[in-house]
């Protein structure tokens, strides 16, 4: 029996993209000089042409949030800051869907999931760091901790708006003004953020937010005139962050890449274990940092739960992702599929057995079947390396013991999953995991009031809470 | 008794519980603030370094799995036996850096109060650091710092007992073991500090200590991939920029501090967060 479903897609009319973008610097946009074309990945269809920031345009930012931060927002008293926090949240609900419609074109992921997920939590995290501006002497801090100054904030492609919302609200909240930069291939809905700035009167310069690719993150990271670096992106480049400012008073947070164990005992709810299993890893294509890409099954349940999972993932919806029914929408970027490629390439290569349902992809655009690999030893790349894509690696463990070890044999420790009906297992499992988010008997949850961010090679620091919050701000006696 | 010959102290390592010289055979001078010889302490060389880490990583499971009761308890142990030991601490840091005998005396008070503080705080680091956090949804979620592993330590030169404890006492209140450079000058404090902590009741291998030059060890320690953090309160702020672009390789936690606070536990621990689902 199949079930078919009608096409229902949001409509596009909702969005007016421009046929090309300057940047936004001191409360204005200003025109660029060179461009670049950013993509829907879904069609390969030119959205929009975004300009390129060099050194004039990171000095003039910088320039102008530097100003915006001495003559204007550190006077402004916590409570009035919050007010225009609040201000940019009520707009971003207010606009929410133009948003969601905006970000899914743009990234690739369905409608669905920005509409549900990413626009409603970054709204949510405005509206959190909203209260907490008049809030900083409770934070843990002292009696009167104090903002950094200017924040250089470099964000991913995967989760563009939600990624702003996570840097520049904490970061405004505390009092530090802004320069951002969004991913080369999704500048789209912070340039749509940055006239909710304008609407909600922000005053000039408090945020800034500039386009391009690595060169003008490198700008940013290298500017004499930032005092901290906030950073989401692969380990590679968090690394190279941690050398330029190495030598210098920045101070630096970090959210940085992940292979997280998703672990099932032998007492999971085995039903609600594959949907975990399968919001784990194909949310988001999987273009998730703490995406559960290494399943560790107990060896007594492994066939059903793969039998399962295999059923589960022959009805995942992959296609148009403005269509409302799409589970799995399109790969970023053309070099992001050729990466996912590349390593499912070296899973077969090593040994592993690959599987993927039956379903056709469209011929445009950029796209990876879910795909899971069995038989993966711990040596396997497919094992140790991010992927970043809809690919899962599956291992087998026996004892509790053993399947801690394997999850923890890792440079990684952003997040960990644990299924298990049993408590005292489930809260020993979340004691042994060296990982900074554990989901137990659920999966990939965000939440502005829940710091997220990872142990060892994953990065430095947390982001949401007052953990999160504490980034921003200067405490007592810590140089 | 005028004629007798003193019976003098071979100043040596501490790694894993025991005592060993170094590896590499290695001693230098150490003088008194007169310039009279006093000691041949070990010059300690990267294995050394090495041995040391290999201890510490094994010491870490037990000390962040015992109680903070515990650990709590045995840093109170550590104070009792220090307060007991006064005298020698007294005389060791007069000879060493010459300061008056009032000048010394505080320190060796001062080192006993901060071992009680932190003590104290062992069991109360999580509830300051930690949270319970109002998810907008039916999962109940909680934050709790804990340990980070093991840290290395580079102890400041002066004060050479109290600048010790101050370094590593915060490590190990948390559950991290830790590998410490002692001050290179006036290494006898901590070298004779480690015979306390061998009667104090603490797990072999949590406090490691380590004598000889920062030049040579600090690099090992910010280049080692399997220690977790750095606190370098004891190195020359010029030389934190190449610690720090070392440590990057495996983004080790690199720190310093200028006073006790309770913000140098926290430096040293790692918030997790665990969400699960309510329901029926």
């Amino acid at each position: 029996m199949s079930f078919e479903y009608a096409p229902a897609p949001e409509s596009r009319a909702l969005v007016s993209i421009k046929p090309k973008y300057g940047h936004f610097i001191g409360g204005k946009f200003v025109a660029g000089g060179k461009h670049f074309p950013t993509i829907n990945p879904a069609t390969e269809e030119v959205l929009s042409q975004i300009a390129l920031a060099g050194k004039a345009e990171v000095d003039a930012a910088v320039k102008a949030a530097r100003k915006a931060y001495t003559t204007t927002w550190s006077k402004l008293s916590g409570k009035e800051r919050g007010k225009y926090l609040y201000r940019i949240a009520r707009i971003m609900q207010e606009r929410a869907r133009e948003f969601a419609v905006l970000e899914t074109l743009d990234n690739g992921k369905p409608i669905r999931e920005s509409r549900d997920t990413d626009i409603p939590l970054a709204a949510a995290h405005f509206f959190y760091h909203a209260g907490w501006a008049d809030k900083l002497e409770y934070a843990g801090l002292g009696t009167s901790p104090k903002p950094l100054g200017v924040a250089g904030q470099i964000i991913p492609w995967n989760f563009p708006l939600l990624m702003l919302a996570w840097k520049v609200a904490p970061a405004l909240a505390a009092g530090n003004t802004v320069v951002l930069k969004p991913a080369e291939s999704t500048p789209l809905t912070a340039l749509l953020f940055a006239e909710v700035c304008q609407q909600a009167e922000l005053p000039a310069g408090v945020v800034n937010i500039l386009t391009g690719d690595g060169s003008t993150g490198a700008l940013i990271v290298n500017h004499p005139g930032i005092d901290k670096i906030a950073f989401t992106g692969s380990t590679e480049v968090g690394k190279i962050i941690a050398r330029a400012v190495a030598s210098t008073n920045k101070s630096v947070t970090l959210e940085l890449g992940g292979k997280a164990a998703n672990i099932v005992f032998d007492d999971a709810p085995i039903d609600e274990t594959v949907e975990g299993i399968v919001n784990g890893i194909f949310f988001n294509q999987g273009h998730v940092c703490c995406a559960g890409s290494r399943l560790l099954l107990q060896e007594n349940v492994a066939e059903e739960v793969l039998h399962k999972l295999k059923n589960r993932m022959e009805k995942i919806r992959v296609g148009d992702p403005m269509d409302k029914n799409t589970d799995v929408g399109a790969i970023n970027s053309k070099e992001q599929l050729a990466k996912i490629t590349e390593l499912a390439a070296v899973g077969d290569a090593e040994g592993a057995e690959r599987w993927s349902p039956a379903c056709s992809l469209p011929a445009k655009g950029f796209w990876f079947a879910p795909t899971i690999f069995t038989g993966v030893t711990q040596a396997h790349r497919i094992a140790r390396e991010e992927i970043f894509g809809p690919v899962l690696s599956v291992l087998t463990f026996r004892t509790p013991q053993e399947g801690i070890e394997k999850a923890n044999n890792t440079p990684f420790g952003l997040s960990a999953g644990i299924w298990s009906e049993k408590g005292s297992r489930t809260l020993w499992a979340s004691q042994q995991l060296r990982a900074g988010v554990i989901w137990a008997n659920t999966f990939n949850k965000f939440d502005p009031t829940s710091p997220f961010g990872g142990y060892k090679e994953s990065g430095w620091g947390r982001e949401g809470g007052r953990h999160g919050l504490s980034a921003y701000l200067k405490g007592v006696s810590h140089e | 008794m005028s004629n007798r010959i003193d019976v003098k102290k071979t100043y040596k390592l501490y790694i894993n519980g025991a005592f060993p010289r170094t590896e590499s055979g290695r001693t230098y001078e150490v003088k008194s603030a007169k310039g009279v010889f006093v000691a041949n302490p070990c010059l300690a060389s990267r294995k050394d370094l090495r041995d040391a880490v290999v201890a510490a990583r094994a010491a870490h499971s037990g000390w962040n799995k015992a109680t903070a009761y515990n650990r709590g308890q045995i840093l109170y142990r550590i104070a009792e036996m220090l307060e007991g030991r006064r005298a020698q601490f007294v005389d060791e840091i007069m000879q060493l850096t010459g300061v008056t005998k009032v000048k010394a005396e505080k320190e060796v008070t001062d080192s006993v109060d901060r071992l009680v503080w932190y003590a104290g705080w062992t069991d109360k680091i999580a509830s300051l650091a930690g949270s319970t956090n109002p998810v907008a949804g039916p999962f109940y979620n909680f934050t709790i710092p804990e340990s980070m592993g093991v840290v290395a330590a580079i102890a400041p030169e002066t004060p050479s007992l109290l600048g010790f404890i101050d370094v590593v006492a915060p490590i190990i209140t948390s559950g991290n073991t830790v590998v410490v450079l002692a001050s290179t000058k006036a290494p006898l404090s901590a070298m004779t500090f480690a015979e306390v902590l061998a009667t104090s009741d603490l797990p072999h291998g949590v406090i490691n200590i380590l004598t000889g030059k920062k030049e040579e060890i600090a690099p090992w320690m910010a280049s080692h991939m399997d220690i977790d953090a750095l606190d370098i309160s004891g190195l020359p702020a010029k030389q934190h920029g190449p610690i720090k672009f070392a440590g990057a390789e495996n983004l080790k936690r690199i720190h310093s501090f200028k006073s006790a606070d309770p913000g140098r536990i926290i430096a040293f621990m790692e918030a997790k967060t665990v969400w699960h689902p309510i329901g029926l």
